[in-house]
């Protein structure tokens, strides 16, 4: 593994084995001195090319709690209001001497671009609403510490699924790791060629409510025209909000995951949210470790060629 | 070395531990992943055996310190889980074969990470020689003079389904 781009496609032991690495971290994690030396003396560059709080501060913890020094990039004070391309923009950065990458862009394909065009380690950290692996990786871990695998889960994600890169990431992730994936969502926001995705599909969140082991909340997104699609925020949460009534009627220890950031009332109720059986807190915690485990794995050791 | 040579060693080291430290109070044996892991747990059972209380055993994964991490293969992170607290404990690190002292090194570097104990020694079960750092073992099964090519291998029952020690000669890798 060179690059850290995409869940679809890579192998179950290659996920597994970062879920194995990523464990470890959490002890790491956990110790007095959470620290460990294993990337001394290296650079990670995070180049958010789109805005964003958590991920952007996963990623920088996750380098400095292995030693790395960081960089950060942000395009409102870059060069790009000058004009300047992104290639011009990457190849700067990689010659000040970074050893890897971290790129987030609207436009998707864009870190593939980037990969091709340094000669480092580059981890997706979001393309438009294509793929944001790092984010399918710390849903697993979630799940794999809470049930101890992810083999024969029953997982619905819930929401606008055809606009969600964390949608697309996770379907691939979890059933290559052996869930069963259902996407439930009204026609318009399930997938176009939805057959190309390797999960069920529904219409009727009320139908499969109470088989499913572990509800995937999307968050409405404004900006990427999901609200557009429904007459109303209201008649969202009544066809498809994790209400409280809703909740009631989950098995007993079905547990609700969400991406963040939340809108409270929308997709989620605000007890929900706040119930012991939401893992979502434990989600961003994860994703410290996970994005610890990816980098390790591209620049803590000799490369595969 | 065969299956009795190895109980053998164990077992006496294990006396060593005992008299050196005049008895348990405050003593924590961690083994080095992989294959330190097994000898601290059967070592730490001798002590409970020999001398009727018990003490605390753990591993220590040493991968994220090592200093050759941009030149060796990748390998699988392992399990860290050393006793709380380890401030004001005596340590025994307890590791199958000494060699260069490198992963000795990094032991110590990973224990510090984790708290301040009072002492630290070393338990191996082989010492087969040629030193890179100023390391020296408190404790030792067998010295085992060897050639730099050649390879010590030790099997421990818990993880190879046997114990024993062989040398491979130089050349074969």
């Amino acid at each position: 593994m060179n690059h850290f781009l995409t869940t679809e496609g890579v192998s179950r032991e290659e996920l597994t084995a970062l879920l194995d690495d990523a464990d470890t971290f959490v002890e790491v994690l956990g110790r007095p001195i959470p620290k460990v030396p294993a990337l001394r003396g290296k650079t990670v560059a995070t180049m958010f090319f789109e805005p964003s709080t958590r991920t952007k501060l996963s990623f920088e913890k996750a380098a400095k709690a292995l030693s790395a020094d960081t960089m950060s990039f942000s395009p409102g004070n870059s060069s790009l209001s000058k004009g300047e391309s992104l290639k011009d923009t990457v190849l700067t950065i990689e010659a000040m001497g970074t050893d890897a990458m971290v790129v987030r862009h609207k436009a998707t394909g864009a870190p593939w671009r980037v990969a091709e065009w340094v000669d480092q380690p580059v981890l997706n950290a979001g393309d438009g609403a294509h793929q944001h692996p790092t984010q399918a990786l710390l849903d697993a871990l979630t799940i794999r510490r809470r049930f101890g695998t992810l083999d024969g889960l029953r997982i619905g994600i819930v929401g606008d699924v055809r606009h969600s890169r964390v949608a697309r990431s996770d379907v691939f992730a979890f059933s290559t790791l052996g869930a069963e994936v259902t996407m439930i969502a009204p026609r318009t926001l399930l997938p176009i060629n939805g057959d190309g995705w390797p999960a069920a599909a529904t219409e009727n969140f009320d139908d499969v409510l109470s088989e499913l082991d572990v509800v995937y909340l999307l968050r409405v997104q404004a900006e990427r025209g999901g609200a557009s699609v429904f007459p109303s925020l209201s008649e969202y949460t009544n066809r498809y909000g994790m209400t409280r009534e809703r909740f009631s009627r989950l098995k007993p220890d079905t547990v609700v995951l969400h991406p963040g950031p939340m809108n409270r009332g929308v997709e989620i109720a605000a007890e929900v949210a706040d119930d012991e059986r939401s893992l979502i807190l434990e989600q961003v915690a994860n994703g410290v470790a996970v994005r610890m485990a990816v980098l390790f794995r591209l620049m803590g050791g000799e490369h595969d060629e | 070395m065969d299956p009795g040579d190895v109980e053998r060693a164990l077992t006496r080291m294990a006396h060593e531990i005992l008299e050196r430290n005049r008895g348990t109070d405050d003593l924590v044996l961690v083994g080095i992943h992989t294959r330190g892991a097994p000898l601290a747990e059967r070592m730490a059972a001798a002590i409970q055996g020999i001398e009727g209380s018990s003490v605390l055993s753990g591993s220590l994964d040493i991968g994220l310190y090592r200093d050759d991490l941009d030149t060796r293969p990748k390998t699988e992170l392992g399990k860290t889980d050393v006793p709380e607290p380890i401030d004001g404990a005596t340590v025994v690190l307890v590791d199958d074969v000494l060699y260069t002292g490198r992963t000795i090194r990094a032991a110590l570097d990973a224990l510090a990470d984790l708290g301040r104990p009072e002492r630290v020694q070393l338990a191996v079960l082989v010492d087969r020689g040629h030193r890179e750092l100023p390391i020296r073992p408190d404790y030792i099964g067998k010295n085992l003079p060897t050639a730099q090519d050649e390879r010590v291998t030790v099997h421990v029952s818990e993880i190879d389904g046997h114990d024993g020690v062989v040398i491979q000669p130089g050349g074969t890798t």
